[in-house]
């Protein structure tokens, strides 16, 4: 044994360390979610809201005011948008992450078969037709699954649904609804509509209710866990369909499901906050340095990073500057200088 | 009982372009059939039918006497096994993640490798005498290695047969000469092998048999010694047999040259 570890080269990623590492990931979700329950405009220091959430459950009590104020400040103001984060942050991250195993290359973001394209034209045409928020929302919800829809559509009707075909398909569906959102901002009113689309689509966590976080946690949360569950047929999916088939794997049934799970999460993320870009690109990239490639391990911890990511994202988009900023302009931000610390690492894993 | 793998009168080819027909072949346990033709004839498109993974335009597949399309994907892994050519995958799997993937079909749906999993993983990188490997990461290493690590995977399905894709391609001397005796100790364990190569002189080192694929056709099958003569070779890679004979020393003392172990 003593003369093997002379001749072997270290290992890169330990057993052991990777085996703790997967524990990064939760606990700073954990941590982020307190300081943005603590942060805002009246600071609460961070261990007030684990002492509410303990005199909710009745281990702890405290004076009937504080209750109210913490109950108004906590659940009513912060956690609608801490849920909104969490969920919203999660979904595109796993999403990009699953997607990059799927079609085989690291620079795949959720959007590749035209979600958010068919979705951001599903929110602008709900606000030009002046329709209640409800309206937008569905409206951005239905249009992002149309869109992959067609682009599925398409690879399966001519190519017999390859990889290649469905990233044709998917710029193909994603071309159709870009310019079909550029027809609807020319049709809105340039004093009114334009600017609610223009904003709308510069996403936003702060119109989410906490009633819609109730309608849409359920799917989202399903989608989330079901994708997780696909991450060792992804890994053998990531070698080739050929290999995956001949290794046991059922090539069409989970590249279908991957899509249709992520589809969902994704269109559901636009509903609630808008375009968020760039983290589903980017934290799949950390979460994978962080707990190597498999994507059993790497699915739940590119979850909880991408919540954690959002929620900080968040934090500086409210507190940076006296007005609030749109959120997608700060993971847009945040998220170039990440991706360039990441890229100097991970180039390893592509050549 | 029944041959691990069997073709009838198969024509393999894609929608609109049929690339071979009449391919009639078996494969028993403990038999390694080798496969010879020149690029283009259509050796990969032959397995990729055999593997189930592109549907026969005509006759029919049988593993273990069962029709593959009857199979299912998983219960066909827990049979069979294959070993692509090497490529230099994209994610940085650690070798014995890439091995692990050999035992998805053994594993239960969602759950994770038992220890009794990564043994066999381990088992099968010692078996090739690449356990050095185990913790290196796949993307990383070099083609060969990776070659070795391809056929650990295919071992850790725990196949009654091996479809290997030219397996000698991309490795130096000496792991050609590891590879072609690895596939010998497949064979008396009772493994039915059936692989392509480039080089007749790998086929006359291993093979119980040989086929020969001609552009379209079966161009011979049988014992090395009836099959793969200088005038067959010559015929099918299109070449002078004088020129065949001359490149393969094993032609010259070919009557003393045969596998210890030939079925009839």
């Amino acid at each position: 044994m003593a003369e093997m570890a002379s001749t072997r080269p270290a290992p890169a990623t330990a057993p052991a360390t990777v085996r703790t590492r997967w524990l990064v990931a939760p606990l700073l979700a954990l941590a982020a979610t307190l300081a943005a329950l603590s942060f805002g405009r009246y600071p609460l220091p961070p261990w007030e809201p684990v002492r509410f959430l303990l005199a909710a459950a009745g281990f702890v009590s405290m004076e009937p005011d504080r209750y109210a104020l913490l109950y108004n400040l906590i659940v009513e103001i912060r956690l609608p948008r801490v849920l909104a984060a969490i969920l919203v942050g999660a979904s595109l991250s796993v999403s990009g992450a699953a997607y990059q195993a799927l079609f085989r290359n690291p620079l795949v973001s959720p959007g590749l078969l035209g979600v958010l394209a068919g979705a951001s034209a599903g929110a602008a045409l709900g606000i030009l037709l002046e329709g209640h928020w409800l309206l937008v929302q569905t409206s951005a919800f239905v249009m992002g699954l149309a869109a992959v829809g067609i682009g599925v559509g398409i690879a399966h009707l001519f190519g017999g649904g390859s990889i290649i075909m469905l990233v044709l398909g998917g710029i193909l569906s994603g071309a159709l609804f870009t310019s079909l959102l550029t027809m609807v901002k020319y049709m809105a009113d340039p004093y009114s509509q334009l600017p609610a689309i223009v904003y709308w689509l510069m996403g936003s966590l702060g119109q989410a209710s906490i009633d819609d976080m109730a309608w849409a946690a359920l799917p989202m949360l399903a989608g989330i866990l079901m994708l997780c569950l696909m991450g060792r047929a992804l890994d053998a999916l990531s070698m080739g369909d050929d290999e995956a088939r001949a290794l046991g794997v059922p090539v069409t049934a989970v590249r279908l499901t991957t899509i249709a799970a992520a589809t969902l999460i994704s269109a559901l993320t636009v509903s609630i906050a808008g375009m968020i870009g760039w983290i589903g690109l980017v934290v799949p990239h950390i979460a994978r340095l962080l707990v190597g490639p498999g994507n059993a391990r790497l699915l739940p911890a590119a979850a909880s990073l991408g919540a954690a990511f959002l929620l900080f994202a968040d934090g500086l988009a409210r507190n940076l500057f006296a007005t609030e900023l749109p959120i997608g302009i700060v993971t847009e931000l945040l998220g170039i200088p990440v991706f360039l610390l990441v890229l100097r690492r991970v180039r390893r894993g592509w050549t | 009982m029944s041959a691990a793998v069997e073709a009838r009168d198969l024509a393999i080819g894609y929608p609109g372009r049929r690339v071979g027909a009449g391919i009639s072949l078996g494969i028993r346990a403990g038999e390694v059939l080798c496969l010879l033709g020149p690029n283009g004839s259509g050796k990969t498109t032959l397995f990729k039918t055999l593997l189930g993974l592109l549907p026969p335009l005509a006759g029919e597949v049988r593993v273990l006497g069962e029709p593959v399309a009857d199979w299912s994907r998983a219960a066909f892994a827990r049979k069979v096994g294959y070993v692509p050519q090497a490529h230099a995958g994209i994610f940085p799997f650690t070798v014995e993640d890439i091995v692990l993937m050999g035992r998805a079909a053994r594993i239960e749906r969602f759950a994770a490798p038992s220890r009794h999993d990564r043994e066999i993983a381990a088992d099968c990188l010692a078996a090739l005498g690449v356990d050095h490997l185990r913790t290196r990461i796949y993307t990383e290493i070099s083609g060969g290695e990776r070659q070795l690590t391809l056929i650990a995977r295919a071992l850790a399905q725990e196949p009654a047969l091996l479809v290997m894709d030219e397996p000698t391609a991309s490795l130096d001397f000496g792991n050609q000469i590891r590879v072609l005796d690895h596939i010998g100790r497949l064979r008396r364990r009772g493994i039915a092998v059936f692989m392509s190569t480039h080089q007749p002189e790998h086929a006359l080192r291993v093979a119980d048999r040989i086929a020969l694929l001609a552009p379209g056709r079966l161009a011979g099958l049988g014992a090395p010694a009836e099959v793969a003569t200088p005038d067959a070779l010559a015929a099918l890679y299109g070449v002078d047999a004088a020129a065949v004979a001359a490149s393969l020393p094993a032609f010259s003392r070919f009557p003393q040259h045969r596998p210890e172990r030939h079925a009839s």
